[in-house]
């Protein structure tokens, strides 16, 4: 066992580069956050229907595989835009749980016992605290949506051939765009509420809210005003309007434009930062 | 002396309301009190040297660092113990620390090893590995001790560190904060509300009134100029006793009841007012010397 004497010294030793400072966030929090059993299943269950989608690619380019187990083989779903949207669509849903199970012990716990002061009294900016604390969230979610979303698209190249590979590669450009944005949006929404809502379990509900009970007041703006734009605030609506316009499934006719779809996550994005800027500061004044 | 801090026409304003005016003083020693009464600005001048706050007109300087231009060279070179709560709480003591140190820029090993050893320093090594959530108050004030030396700042801020304390926890405080002047590391500058603290650790005081200096003086030096005071009470027939203290060129005012001030000339020994009580059969009841105590010089700069 060491023994420490009980002297003060100063550190003469060699510092850290600054920009690598905001990983010690993540790497912090995801210690904390993994002491939670129900979080750790919860995130395996979340590679589960990728596993399926995997083993149904595989079962698809492998009919006789399916016969010698005496599997019937009738008309096989085609593994294509539509599949992938579908995953996606899937996995976008996973995230929003796993951003309510993570979101609240972002922020929260910093805030709740005004910690705030003891980071940005050293060399850390709050662009740096708010990119480490979103860093890891977001690493969780990217585990789940798009990386398992290429792996399964890297799969489909690999058994189907490098030509099906070149002329569906936007296909994964789709999977990756359009999950990196509803993961950054997720990130942001989550850390807005973790700064603004204290008490954690509040802060879940409230992110859970954002997504149901803005459905709800999507369809009740629609029903009242007659317009069909009250679906702005149903963010998984928008999500799926985005993801329609990037698989290329968009019907002729939507209810609001894509482009106001892709608006409505940018106009989230803008005011989850703005509430941030608010919330993160080194004190706060009272008036 | 190089100067440790600098105010130069130092001005914050919140909102319409201006909480420091224009405050110019070169702080330069080893332990700096910072006094006020409540409301006075000590806070807020110890959150904008730290960069919190923006200043309004002129500047400060630490150890020669802007704060409006290098806020963060000043951030690596000071550690900050903030007056109230602060920790995560279900963080464990060492891991916090260590947390903190890594923030500073300490590598993970040295970081987990001066987290230690900081802990240790400042009296918590058993209870280390406790959440922070489960300290008690005197715990919880030196756990904020403990981050704000963990990377060996050269300018150590202290908030209040005795705040609700009891006593033999605040004796501790302070008895750190006494070892570690006397390491010669570090500066500290202690903002406090409560005189005795500053008065047994500092060495020059700063007083701000309603965000202005009002007093600002080295107390080592006021201390060795009050020595020259000295208060006695003598019992017996005291006729001719002052004259003849006058004679070796004391000044002395007499308070009644056998009672005299006196003021000494430079190289006078104590112990002639000792031959001369004995030469006129006196008592010396009593024979102090005479301090403007700190809370005198609190209440003179109060009432300026």
């Amino acid at each position: 066992m060491a023994v420490y004497k009980r002297t003060y010294k100063a550190y003469e030793g060699a510092l850290t580069p600054a920009w690598s400072r905001f990983l010690i966030l993540p790497r912090s929090a995801y210690g904390r956050l993994m002491q939670s059993k129900f979080l750790v299943m919860y995130l395996v269950s979340c590679f589960f229907f990728p596993l399926g989608c995997a083993a149904f690619i595989y079962a698809t380019h492998n009919l006789s595989f399916l016969t010698a187990l005496n599997i019937p083989t009738g008309p096989v779903l085609k593994v294509n835009n539509t599949f992938f949207q579908f995953f996606c669509g899937f996995q976008a849903g996973m995230a929003v749980l796993l951003t309510a199970f993570v979101g609240p012990g972002l922020v929260a716990p910093d805030l709740a016992n005004n910690a705030l002061p003891l980071y940005f009294c050293r060399p850390f900016t709050r662009a740096q605290y708010i990119f480490g604390k979103m860093s890891l969230l977001l690493a969780m979610l990217s585990a789940i949506t798009w990386v398992p979303g290429l792996i399964l698209f890297l799969i489909q190249s690999s058994l189907a051939g490098a030509g099906w590979a070149r002329e569906n590669s936007w296909i994964g450009s789709s999977i990756f765009i359009g999950l990196l944005v509803w993961d950054v949006v997720l990130c942001l929404i989550a850390l807005a509420l973790s700064a603004w809502i204290k008490w954690r379990i509040a802060a879940g509900g409230a992110i859970l809210a954002v997504f149901f009970a803005g459905a709800g007041f999507g369809t009740a703006v629609n029903a009242i005003v007659r317009t069909q734009y009250g679906s702005l605030f149903d963010l998984r609506r928008v999500i799926g309007f985005v993801f329609s316009q990037l698989f290329r499934e968009l019907p002729p006719t939507t209810e609001v434009p894509v482009s106001d779809a892709w608006t409505a996550l940018a106009v989230t994005s803008v005011l989850c930062l703005w509430l941030l800027s608010k919330r993160v500061k080194p004190f706060e004044v009272v008036k | 002396m190089t100067p440790i801090v600098e105010l130069d026409g130092l001005g914050v304003r919140f909102g319409k309301r201006d909480i420091l005016k224009d405050l110019r003083v070169s702080l330069s020693g080893r332990t700096i009190g910072l006094l006020g009464p409540n409301g006075a600005g000590k806070s807020t001048l110890i959150q904008t040297l730290v960069g919190f706050v923006r200043p309004g007109t002129g500047t400060a300087r630490v150890f020669g660092h802007d704060i409006r231009r290098d806020p963060k060279p000043i951030r690596s070179l000071v550690g900050y113990m903030p007056e109230n709560d602060s920790f995560i709480s279900e963080m464990s003591a060492v891991s916090f620390t260590r947390m903190m140190g890594e923030l500073s820029g300490l590598p993970r090993d040295a970081a987990l090893e001066r987290a230690h050893e900081a802990l240790f320093y400042v009296g918590l090594g058993e209870a280390r590995y406790r959440t922070l959530g489960t300290y008690s108050l005197g715990m919880k004030q030196l756990a904020k001790l403990a981050q704000a030396i963990v990377h060996g700042p050269r300018l150590l801020i202290l908030d209040e560190p005795t705040n609700g304390l009891d006593p033999p926890a605040r004796t501790r405080m302070i008895r750190l904060i006494q070892e570690m002047r006397e390491s010669g590391e570090m500066h500290l500058l202690i903002c406090s509300h409560l005189l005795r603290d500053v008065e047994e650790t500092c060495e020059e005081v700063l007083i701000l009134k309603q965000g202005r200096i009002v007093h600002f003086s080295n107390l080592e030096a006021e201390r060795a100029a009050n020595q020259r005071f000295v208060e006695l009470e003598a019992f017996g027939q005291q006729d001719g006793f002052a004259e003849a203290l006058t004679g070796l060129g004391c000044h002395c005012e007499s308070t009644g009841a056998g009672r005299l001030k006196m003021t000494l000339p430079v190289g006078f020994e104590v112990r002639d007012i000792y031959r001369l009580a004995a030469a006129r059969d006196l008592q010396l009841r009593r024979l102090n010397y005479r301090r403007d105590t700190l809370e005198e010089i609190f209440l003179k700069a109060m009432e300026s």
